[in-house]
């Protein structure tokens, strides 16, 4: 099956440039639409893909919004450095807003000191909305990471406690979107919503997009645990009788340091990375995100709690 | 076809990304078909695969029940049933799809239209046992009212009818004999069996009576909406790019139309008219991100620059000159209502089409159609997943072509100012 390729014959849209061209339609329509938005850039490969959109929507002009990071603290130097390079090299205003300042505030409360702080980010990043009156913030998030973004609209609703409302969600047809809002809520803007994660590493070879060094193949110290890799960190040290060895690892996905693990991999380019994810037999998240495997439905819980 | 082949092979060749909507109830076997066209085209990996076998053991299943592959929100998962929209990829190496998976429940219409919008192909399943039904009716209708180009009728479930070519073959004359009531254009007939994937990616060996292609050459052989006709070129300006303060003197005077092309081409040097002002002017240069192109084609985003100075600004359109739409204050659509709260005569709510807002009012409800008999009844109000042929009078002129030429600039929504919610959903007749 598939060995013979049918070339269609008319003028259409290459699936990279048609991902493009929506995203750049939809960041198009935030700018035109709302008054005060954010783009959140983490320093990860989605929301670096997100800046080359911006540039492609925006240039020769400014962007129509700072960019922002909501850090945990527990964040690998190298991502944290390649964001604020990145940052200057646009030329864009960089917000940067820490959980361990909410914690600081007593707004954040850890029930152990070693806690993955993944889902702390919503209060700290409410806290962030509130303080300067964004009424929308535009994600790097994609509907093929999990079954819940699977049924979320591109521009997404939140109420004042930023809840999502799985079973009130506004109808999106064609491409009008609406990013209407009152003073205290705030939308939520996927512009990758339709990209998977292969479409993502295909746009960063196309774009030839430079990436933090930890997303390629290096030598790091880990602990196997629970069937799975971890890391060996500051904030992540070895229990009492594990073995720490060096393997050759990589990361598909780069957050917070506590429920980031690396798979084992060898690929040192993009290319190599795409060979491995279109073989790969296990999903992003599935591998690599510690804090989605609790429950069936963890995801969906936390966008309920205004999580991006 | 294996996960390998979706690697990006020199020579292979890209057809750009279709969307396709399956329409059809979980008993038709909906859920079972997508889980399938995942699952055989590699796009389910291994935990996600044990994360289904996992809860089809729980619900005490023997066997793993794929459809549990769509089913994802937790109260749809308690209620057994499927709520909202979901949407779905996967790719084949030349072509990457975007499947909606809409509820087939009747009280969802208006999740079939959210649905329906935006896709160019619409899988219309029906159980080979039951035959063409009321939802197959509503289902076409609504395709059909939606503007999708190309309708599959999979005629499910044919390993029950013991692959009866017969059974097929009543079922198609069924349909046709509606269909032709109603217009639709292109439709074709597939026999299938999705619970043994027949007919989807692999023939199978039941069906060997059926020559015409699987489920899956007709995805890769289907043309994409843009491409059906010759169209009219429509750029709705969505934001104007002036760097005055650019610190390159050369971007002083620089004013870039920044938009995506709803329909048709341009090229440069192309005469252009802007609405609603009227003036004239050529098209200078096409921009993306400082790389210059000698035209645009639909679906693409860029920036325009025009050889002549004119105040434009978000919500006008930039037409060829000669090609203009139609310039009004009213218009009539068939118009689906998607709100709790009924459709109040008396009240004003606004209207978004392309790029540009105006306030509206009901001039008046021609009728409301059953979508079940396709009856038209008169109504007064419109209450949730009502469809009915409407007037409305408009604060500002709308640049508008008919829905049937033009997606794009032939659809609009209705929002309700007190809520920001989106109420309404209309096809510009």
């Amino acid at each position: 099956m598939m060995t013979t390729a049918t070339t269609l014959s008319h003028a259409t849209l290459s699936h990279l440039d048609w991902l493009e061209s929506e995203a750049i339609h939809i960041m198009r329509e935030v700018a035109g639409q709302c008054s005060n938005p954010v783009l959140l850039f983490s320093g990860g490969k989605d929301s670096i893909c997100m800046l080359r959109i911006a540039e492609k929507a925006f240039r020769p002009g400014r962007f129509p919004f700072p960019l922002m990071h909501i850090d945990t603290g527990h964040n690998y130097r190298e991502v944290i450095d390649f964001r604020d390079r990145r940052a200057a090299e646009l030329g864009e205003r960089l917000i940067v807003r820490s959980v361990e300042e909410s914690m600081a505030r007593g707004t954040v409360v850890l029930k152990s000191p070693d806690e993955p702080r993944n889902k702390h980010q919503s209060v700290t990043l409410l806290e962030a909305i509130e303080e300067f009156g964004f009424d929308a913030c535009i994600g790097g998030a994609r509907r093929d990471e999990e079954k819940a973004r699977a049924k979320e609209r591109i521009f997404s609703f939140r109420d004042e406690f930023g809840q999502w409302d799985p079973k009130n969600q506004r109808p999106e047809l064609w491409d009008l979107y609406n990013a209407r809002s009152f003073k205290g809520e705030n939308i939520r803007v996927f512009p990758i919503s339709n990209w998977t994660e292969i479409d993502v590493w295909q746009y960063i070879e196309r774009e030839n997009l430079a990436l933090p060094s930890i997303y390629f193949a290096h030598w790091r110290p880990i602990v196997r645990r629970h069937g799975g890799i971890l890391p060996v960190t500051e904030v992540t040290p070895p229990r009492a009788g594990e073995a720490v060895v060096t393997l050759q690892v990589r990361f598909r996905t780069v957050g917070d340091i506590t429920c980031t693990a690396p798979v084992e991999s060898s690929a040192g380019s993009v290319a190599a990375i795409i060979a491995e994810t279109a073989t790969t037999t296990i999903t992003e998240r599935g591998a690599t995100r510690l804090d989605d495997q609790t429950s069936d439905a963890s995801m969906e819980q936390r966008k309920k709690e205004g999580y991006f | 076809m294996s996960a390998i082949e979706t690697l990006p092979l020199e020579n292979v060749p890209d057809n750009g990304l279709l969307r396709f909507l399956t329409c059809g109830s979980v008993d038709d076997g909906k859920s079972t078909l997508i889980g399938r066209l995942l699952y055989d085209s590699k796009t389910i990996l291994a935990d996600t695969l044990h994360a289904i076998k996992r809860s089809s053991e729980k619900r005490g299943l023997q066997v793993v029940d794929l459809s549990l592959l769509t089913d994802g929100l937790q109260a749809e998962r308690e209620q057994g049933i499927t709520i909202d929209v979901a949407y779905r990829y996967f790719t084949t190496g030349t072509r990457k799809y975007i499947i909606a998976d809409a509820p087939g429940h009747e009280q969802y219409t208006r999740n079939m239209v959210t649905a329906a919008s935006t896709a160019d192909l619409a899988i219309i399943l029906i159980d080979a046992r039951k035959g063409v039904l009321t939802q197959t009716r509503r289902h076409s209708y609504l395709a059909h009212l939606l503007g999708i180009p190309h309708v599959v009728v999979a005629v499910n479930k044919m390993d029950l009818v013991g692959h009866s070519a017969e059974v097929f073959e009543g079922i198609r004359r069924d349909y046709l004999a509606f269909a032709g009531t109603l217009g639709i254009g292109d439709v074709r007939f597939l026999p299938m069996s999705a619970l043994h994937g027949d007919m989807i990616v692999e023939r199978g060996d039941g069906l060997t009576w059926y020559d015409g292609p699987t489920l899956f050459e007709i995805l890769e052989s289907t043309t994409a909406v843009h491409s059906a006709h010759a169209e009219k070129f429509r750029f709705p300006v969505q934001y104007v790019c002036r760097p005055q303060g650019a610190a390159n003197p050369e971007l002083h005077d620089y004013r870039g139309f920044m938009g995506r092309v709803e329909s048709g081409e341009v090229a440069v040097g192309d005469a252009v008219t802007v609405l609603p002002s009227g003036h004239e002017s050529r098209i200078k240069a096409i921009e993306v991100f400082g790389q210059s192109l000698p035209q645009a084609i639909a679906e693409q985003s860029v920036t325009l620059l025009l050889a002549d100075e004119i105040d434009i600004s978000r919500g006008d359109m930039i037409v060829k000159s000669g090609e203009s739409p139609t310039v009004s204050k009213q218009i009539e659509a068939m118009l689906c209502w998607l709100s709790e709260t009924p459709l109040d005569p008396r009240r004003k709510y606004l209207i978004r089409h392309t790029t540009r807002d105006s306030k509206a009012m009901l001039a008046g409800i021609a009728y409301r159609l059953d979508i079940n008999s396709l009856e038209q009844q008169p109504a007064e109000r419109l209450a949730i997943n009502d469809i009915a042929r409407v007037g409305f009078k408009l604060a500002q002129p709308l640049f508008v072509d008919p829905y049937a030429d033009s997606r794009g600039t032939g659809a609009f929504i209705v929002i309700d100012e007190s809520t920001n919610a989106t109420v309404g959903a209309g096809m510009i007749l």
